[in-house]
């Protein structure tokens, strides 16, 4: 049964596993089981598997054709030093989340020993060390360099600075025992970045450090590799289906909304131009792949903020708030039909303000020269496509309303939301294996998810 | 080994969108060996510095066209001390304040203001870029 792959989620609150046979394009099977993280990962994914196993009716499989990709243990924990916070900093933050990170910590100028002190404490697997563009500023990430040689910290840096500098800033950290990996520059200019080298580089570093860092090495009895970070699997996906592979056709520009019990992602897939006759108000633009997290809106780790916005918006009333109460338990899956209409509420105030994040917005300025438009961030009115994912959305009464709080909003005409795409489900939550899957059979990866995704 | 281009930084500030001088001495100095950011139309003043202090600029050459310039540039020099640019030339070039007035006094205000070189709205490129080499030799850097 060379042809059948078993996609396994290693996440933090569930392990999921879906069954696909590549020779029919088909998924046998979708199951999930708690994770077993904080006691042994092994218990869960046994689990899993053999409940996979069960209603796939296949007797035994190859950890050869078993492969993961992980939000366990914390996700993927990375820290960001650049230069100019509006700069390489930025540019920096980018690209981490592009390659599925959670960002724990920001920094940008010369590191202070109290702020050394603060990295050393937050303890990231990886840090990202950018600052300055190729032939620009030395001096501030040589110093970065020193201060990271000097401290007790045991993360993988991965160097993405300012060409000319990269040498000097390789040894100084490798002479004071910590592990480089080299990317090209993330900001080699004013105005341009560049982030694919980066993400390959914490790609890279994902599997074959942090695995092991992470105390989930054990899962390769039964699974051939973890291959990355899940947010990363899902943003891959997306990506795939807007692009298209070898002739296989793709949706064209697209979005993707995860809505989950501790973050809400967004990712794009668009160029999103700058508006004919605006003016670009940012000094960097964004990637094309772009994704945000929005770690206070998780409808079960963060329902507070939630409940909190949706008061302030009019869409909860004082009963919503009572029903609440049963819901914030972390793991708790909604039941009656009034959780279930709360839950369903609540992903929707998440999909709504994690997208008015994540989209460009407009202002009008008014100088001299009369009226001008000034754009900051990507335009997104023109995608083709809005597919929602994550169990709140996947499960939810209605998912279409649930989306609907991604679409463009008449009353505010100044955020570039989507206009008017077609909508749709990742009803058998397959995404992230899809995600997986794409680096090994991409056509058949691409056919699978069109076949799977429902248009609502 | 080809010697570092030295990085100068150009646009037009504040409101100003007339960017066709600008880019025309962006350009010539470019073809005169230095590294050239353009900033182009519209740039908040805090973005000159942005991008010199990510770049390691040697000049920050300001553009304004719309009578405007006093009020944008006011502090400029203080915000590169304070972002550490003390040694970054700045250049300012245009028509730096609306109705009749003589000349001069835009350059005494505009040097008061901490820019070393200050040029009316009609300059030769030539000029730009002599006074340019002067200033830069006299600070070592070139």
């Amino acid at each position: 049964m060379k042809e059948v792959k078993f996609l396994v989620d290693l996440g933090s609150t569930f392990t999921k596993v879906v069954v696909v046979d590549l020779a029919s394009e088909k998924v046998i099977c979708r199951v999930q089981g708690p994770s077993t993280v904080d006691t042994d990962v092994m218990i869960g994914l046994r689990e899993a598997i053999q409940k996979a196993k069960s209603e796939a009716g296949i007797t035994s499989i190859d950890r050869e054709d078993a492969l993961a990709s992980s939000s366990a243990a914390g996700g993927l924990r990375m820290v960001c030093i650049g230069l100019v916070p509006d700069l390489s900093l930025k540019a920096g933050t980018e690209a981490a989340l592009g390659a599925g990170a959670k960002l724990v910590g920001s920094y940008s100028y010369e590191l202070t020993k109290d702020e050394m002190a603060e990295i050393e404490a937050i303890s990231p697997e990886v840090i990202l060390l950018a600052g300055g563009t190729d032939g620009g500023n030395e001096s501030v990430v040589l110093h970065n360099a020193k201060m990271l040689a000097s401290s007790k910290i045991n993360a993988v840096i991965v160097v993405a600075c300012n060409k000319g500098a990269q040498d000097r800033v390789r040894s100084i950290l490798e002479n004071g025992g910590k592990k480089v990996k080299l990317a090209k520059n993330v900001m080699p200019e004013i105005g341009k970045i560049e982030v694919s080298s980066c993400r390959e580089a914490i790609r890279d570093v994902f599997v074959k450090n942090i695995v092991r860092a992470k105390g989930i090495e054990r899962v390769k009895e039964v699974v051939k590799e973890v291959l990355m970070p899940t947010p990363q699997a899902v943003l891959n996906a997306a990506k795939l289906l807007s692009e298209g592979v070898n002739g296989e056709e793709g949706l064209g520009e697209l979005m993707v909304v995860d809505v989950g019990g501790a973050t809400t992602d967004v990712h794009s897939i668009a160029e999103g131009k700058v508006i004919q006759d605006a003016i670009y108000g940012d000094l960097l633009p964004e990637p094309v792949v772009k994704r945000t997290v929005e770690g206070d809106l998780g409808v079960r780790h963060n329902i507070d903020t939630l409940l909190k916005i949706g008061r302030e918006k009019g869409f909860l009333d004082g009963h919503d708030l009572d029903v609440a109460q049963s819901l914030t338990r972390i793991n708790k899956l909604p039941e009656t039909p009034e959780e279930r209409c709360l839950d369903m509420k609540l992903a929707r105030i998440a999909t709504q303000v994690a997208v008015e994040r994540h989209v460009g917005r407009i202002e009008d300025w008014y100088g001299p020269a009369g009226r001008m438009i000034v754009q900051r961030g990507k335009d997104l009115r023109g995608i083709n496509s809005l597919i929602g994912t994550g169990g709140p959305i996947v499960f939810a009464q209605d998912p279409r309303t649930v989306l609907e709080g991604a679409l463009f909003d008449r009353k505010r005409p100044n955020l570039l939301k989507p206009e008017s795409p077609r909508l749709y489900l990742d009803g058998d939550y397959i995404l992230y294996a899809i995600g997986i899957l794409a680096n090994l059979e991409p056509e058949k990866a691409l056919r699978i998810a069109k076949k799977y995704l429902k248009e609502i | 080994m080809e010697e570092k281009k030295l990085t100068i930084i150009t646009g037009t500030v504040g409101q100003d969108s007339h960017t066709i001088g600008v880019s025309l001495l962006s350009r010539f100095l470019r073809e005169n060996g230095f590294n050239v950011v353009e900033l182009k139309g519209l740039t908040p003043p805090e973005d000159f510095i942005k991008a010199a202090k990510e770049t390691d600029a040697v000049a920050i050459l300001v553009s304004s066209l719309y009578g405007m310039g006093e009020m944008d540039l006011a502090g400029f020099k203080d915000k590169c001390i304070e972002a550490g640019l003390k040694d970054v030339l700045l250049y300012v070039g245009g028509y730096l304040k609306v109705g009749r007035h003589d000349w001069k006094e835009d350059e005494e205000r505009f040097k008061r203001l901490g820019f070393d070189r200050v040029y009316p709205p009609e300059v030769e490129l030539d000029q730009v870029l002599e006074d340019l080499k002067e200033d830069l030799k006299k600070k070592g850097k070139l």
